[in-house]
């Protein structure tokens, strides 16, 4: 038993030591809505260099800003751009400030699971807030039929899933609804985690697309690429200017073209609704958090040396994972900004 | 140095009548010091746990009192917290639990104690104590797989059509929620209740069921007379101990039971516990009262727990000790 | 035979029967779970899943090998913190202790033991995480072993106290001191037991997953050394079976079948010690 023992713990020592032995880690939590990009970066900028490997873990966008601030994760990621109050509570502890950095763009998208409904629907600002809210109840609701004349909705019992973690794709959602719905903001309002006055919770941008996915008649919203991974049928949404929209690389980018152009020094910005005739109403830049003070220099320069690598050659992979390229003047702006981190 | 609490026939520290240099010298005293340190961390990790939980829900506790415990909003954006909900569902869920689990296990544990021949008894008690061992993650991932579906499509349309007039039975059927949960917890602690009662119905004593025959009774009412009602705290002991283990049951029920905080008459309905509310939210609470609101349920699951657990061993105990001191 | 008499026949024949169906029942949960594991799993395990780290997020392939290490190194680091006080301790209660320190060492061990695995895991974000500013393979391993500590020491007890005071009398009275008769007599006595005891808190840790949410967090990597993040079989196959990833559902299934193997080989082991040579009375 003892030699077994011994035997054991040596092969795993062994293994322990050549396995582990070669990198710098840098851990990183946060935002599932951009997992699939930055898991796909991390790993390509592994392969690039690999002495640094980037441990990056989904936890959550409200879990990013929190883990951030607590100092147990060397950068957060959100969807949400934290508010004044989490940027004061994470001076107040670290005496230095906390940056943004904007990675890409993404949409969130209503998906569905009907039984018998391969059609793409159309959904209006006031369809959604009405499902979500709990006054619509059933797929045959006028306020559903009437954008969606060709398709014949069942008059089954909506299921309502969203997110039970704090979530970024919560954050846009909530946001957008905010905007579009006076009774949703009074009533529940936007973050990372509200209070549902409906429905089921699934965790992760993964636990709502398997809940939709395994629950007839469900509807919720996921990050586009994972409706689109999963060849789950998604909606287009009504735009401010009137038009039905469709969740792409084209829509997002006219999303993002009017704030790229104001965008503020600290990159804290929502374009969920905004104006454009082809912009995609339920879109958002999604950020890096990172800290504008490091003690440890290598860890300060792999981040940075990332970061650039990210807003350079790391834009390249974006449209295959259906995230859409900054546009060039943040790309710039960002690069700037770089230079503030210490 | 008579130890009364206990069962077992302590063998007693044998504190000799030499001097206590004698005892140094000899290594003794040391090695009673060094392995009252490990014996005294025990005690100093217990208590750190509770002023863990205690420190870091001062602000909930402040702000909301006792009220936490009775208000049903959980709401992050208003910073308005009430526990109502995870603790309904984490009784709900254990309710359901008990309720299948323990006729299902007591019914099993008489057929090992006074049927079941010894070597067949101990087998299937061999396989009852591997299944105790089947860590929840895996429950989880069954649940989400086989009941969930099972569930949807079978059981709750059928529920729905025969006892649908009962307000329990209504609602759509998810697949997901209260019951889901139930079932999954009831299939986790049923080896926990057959093991006990097991243990305890074999410590009843021989005299008793023999003279229940001898009266004429026939074997089940020999057994059910007499044999279970002498092992009945002993009994209810196992039965707490199976509702303590429900109630702390954090992964499998987070993975089935819909984590919507919500108090519904309907079992089909997504709910959500305690256990399941802090795993998934307590990397990820923003603002201080949020997280510590989130401490306090823990402190909440931690003193139910505690008392039913406290409970448990008193039962099982005092029926042992009857068995021993009839023996 | 009157009509009652049948009656009451029937009633025990027919209630002894149903309590069998039970029994059946519930043992045949066992064999429903690991069939459906080796059935789901077995056909998705393959040479990738032990020596492959996961791939990115949708891509398929990639395996668990990180996490298989991360298991080893939480449950090695869980074993040398929680045995040795729980070893240790079992020895000062049945053999040095006065009935009143015992008694709460034991209340504090039964109370340890009853906590919820979420709750330990709340405690050990605020002791090993949130001061060290770091997610670790450590404070996983604490959590971990936290957990074994109360199984270790009441099993341990029972087993020394089962030792038969004629041995300990014997060691005395041939002058050995009282530590020396422990460590030479009593333990070696107690051995089988004790071993099975660590083997069965052992086995108990090994499938926790809550605990490790808070503290061991996850890792797409090699862990790079014991103070970072780690990913873990239990974790991944949390994370695994919520994805909607037909992929990752086939590795939740795999990596739930080698836990499983795991485990219940553990518990095999640790009762066939115990069976094949009791050299105790079990308490």
């Amino acid at each position: 038993m003892k030699r077994i023992a011994a035997i054991f713990l040596m092969t795993f020592g062994l293994a322990d030591f050549f396995l582990a032995r070669a990198a710098l880690s840098i851990n990183g939590a946060g935002a599932s809505f951009p997992e699939p990009i930055y898991s796909k970066w991390f790993d390509e900028y592994h392969k690039k260099d690999p002495n640094i490997q980037i441990n990056y873990q989904a936890i959550g966008s409200g879990g990013g800003i929190k883990q951030i601030t607590e100092g147990t994760v060397d950068f957060g990621a959100s969807d949400g751009p934290m508010n004044d109050d989490q940027l004061k509570s994470f001076q107040d502890k670290h005496g230095f400030p906390v940056l943004h950095f904007p990675t890409v763009l993404g949409a969130a998208v209503p998906t569905y699971n009907i039984p018998g409904v391969n059609a793409e629907l159309n959904f209006t600002p006031e369809a959604l807030a009405g499902i979500f809210l709990g006054k619509i109840t059933k797929w045959n609701d006028p306020a559903l039929t009437g954008p969606n004349s060709g398709v014949n909705l069942p008059g089954n019992d909506i299921v309502v899933v969203h997110r039970s973690d704090g979530s970024g794709t919560t954050y846009i959602w909530t946001d957008y609804l905010s905007k579009v719905s006076d009774e949703w903001k009074s009533k529940v309002n936007k973050n990372t985690s509200v209070n549902w006055p409906t429905g089921l919770g699934g965790n992760k941008n993964e636990g709502v697309a398997g809940l939709v996915k395994q629950t007839p008649n469900a509807i919720g919203y996921v990050e586009l690429i994972f409706a689109i991974q999963n060849k789950m049928p998604y909606g287009k949404v009504k735009n401010s200017s009137g038009q039905f929209i469709k969740a792409d690389l084209a829509s997002v980018t006219a999303a993002a073209a009017g704030a790229a152009k104001d965008m503020p020094a600290d990159f804290r910005v929502s374009i969920t609704n905004a104006p454009g005739k082809m912009a995609y109403p339920i879109s958002s830049f999604t950020w890096l958090l990172i800290p504008s003070k490091f003690s440890d220099a290598s860890k300060r320069d792999a981040i940075k040396g990332f970061v650039k690598w990210m807003l350079a050659d790391g834009q390249n992979d974006t449209e295959a994972l259906a995230y859409s390229k900054l546009p060039k003047e943040v790309v710039s702006m960002e690069l700037k900004a770089l230079d503030k981190v210490q | 140095m008579a130890t009364t609490s206990t069962t077992v026939p302590s063998a007693g520290p044998f504190l000799g009548s030499r001097s206590f240099l004698a005892r140094l010298r000899e290594g003794d005293e040391i090695a009673r010091l060094v392995t009252l340190l490990f014996a005294a961390s025990v005690v100093l990790i217990t208590l750190l746990i509770v002023y863990e939980l205690w420190q870091g829900s001062v602000l909930p506790r402040h702000k909301f009192g006792f009220a936490f415990l009775r208000t049903s909003v959980w709401d992050p954006n208003f910073d308005n917290f009430g526990a109502l909900p995870f603790i309904f569902g984490t009784v709900v869920t254990s309710a359901v639990a008990l309720f299948i689990a323990v006729p299902l296990g007591i019914g099993a544990a008489i057929f090992l104690a006074e049927l079941a021949p010894a070597r067949l008894s101990d087998a299937l008690e061999f396989f009852i104590d591997l299944l105790a061992a089947v860590p929840s993650v895996i429950y989880g991932l069954l649940g989400i797989f086989i009941v969930v579906p099972v569930m949807r499509d079978v059981i709750q349309p059928a529920l729905k059509n025969t006892l649908g007039f009962i307000p329990l039975f209504k609602g759509p059927a998810f697949g997901i929620g209260f019951l889901t949960a139930g079932i999954v917890l009831a299939i986790m602690v049923i080896p926990y209740i057959i093991s006990v009662s097991r243990e305890i119905l074999l410590s009843v004593p021989r005299d008793q069921r023999e003279a229940a025959l001898a009266l004429g009774s026939t074997r089940w009412e020999s057994t059910w007379k007499v044999v279970v009602p002498f092992a009945r705290t002993g009994i209810m002991g196992s039965i707490f101990l199976a509702l303590a283990r429900a109630l702390g049951e954090t992964m499998a029920v987070t993975m089935v039971i819909g984590n919507t905080p919500a108090i519904a008459a309907s079992l089909f309905s997504p709910g959500d516990s305690i256990a399941s509310v802090i795993a998934n939210q307590f990397t990820e609470a923003t603002g201080e009262l949020y997280t510590q609101s989130l401490i306090e349920l823990g402190l909440v699951l931690f003193l139910l727990t505690f008392i039913l657990n406290g409970l448990a061993r008193v039962l099982i105990l005092v029926t042992s000790q009857r068995g021993s001191a009839h023996a | 035979m009157n009509a009652r008499l049948r009656w009451r026949k029937f009633v025990s024949n027919f209630m002894l029967t149903m309590t069998g169906v039970c029994a059946l029942v519930s043992v045949a949960v066992l064999f429903f779970i690991l069939g459906y594991l080796v059935y789901h799993g077995g056909a998705s395990i393959n040479w990738d899943f032990f020596t492959k780290l996961p791939a990115p997020v949708g891509e398929s392939g990639g395996g668990m090998a990180n996490a298989i290490l991360g298991s080893a190194k939480l449950l090695l680091l869980a074993t040398l913190f929680g045995v040795p006080i729980g070893f240790f301790g079992a020895i000062y209660l049945a053999e040095f202790s006065g009935s009143k320190v015992a008694f709460v060492v034991r209340y504090a061990a039964d109370l340890l033991n009853g906590v919820p695995s979420i709750v330990i895991g709340i405690f050990a974000y605020g002791v090993a995480v949130q001061p060290f500013k770091h997610f670790s393979t450590f404070a996983g391993g604490f959590a971990l072993g936290v957990m074994m500590i109360p199984i270790t020491l009441r099993s341990t007890e029972q087993f020394l106290l089962g030792v038969p005071r004629t041995l300990r009398e014997g060691a005395m009275a041939l002058g050995a001191s009282k530590w020396k008769t422990i460590a030479t007599v009593v333990v070696p006595a107690a051995y089988r037991g004790i071993l099975t005891a660590v083997l069965l808190a052992f086995a108990r840790v090994a499938g926790e997953t809550a605990p490790l949410l808070f503290t061991a967090l996850g890792n797409r990597f090699w862990s790079n050394g014991w103070n970072e993040p780690t990913a873990s079989l239990p974790v991944m196959i949390y994370n695994y079976a919520l994805s909607p990833f037909e992929d990752w559902h086939r590795q939740a299934w795999a990596a739930g079948l080698v836990l499983l193997g795991l485990i219940l080989v553990i518990n095999i082991v640790a009762r066939a010690i115990l069976a094949r040579g009791i050299s105790v009375p079990r308490a």
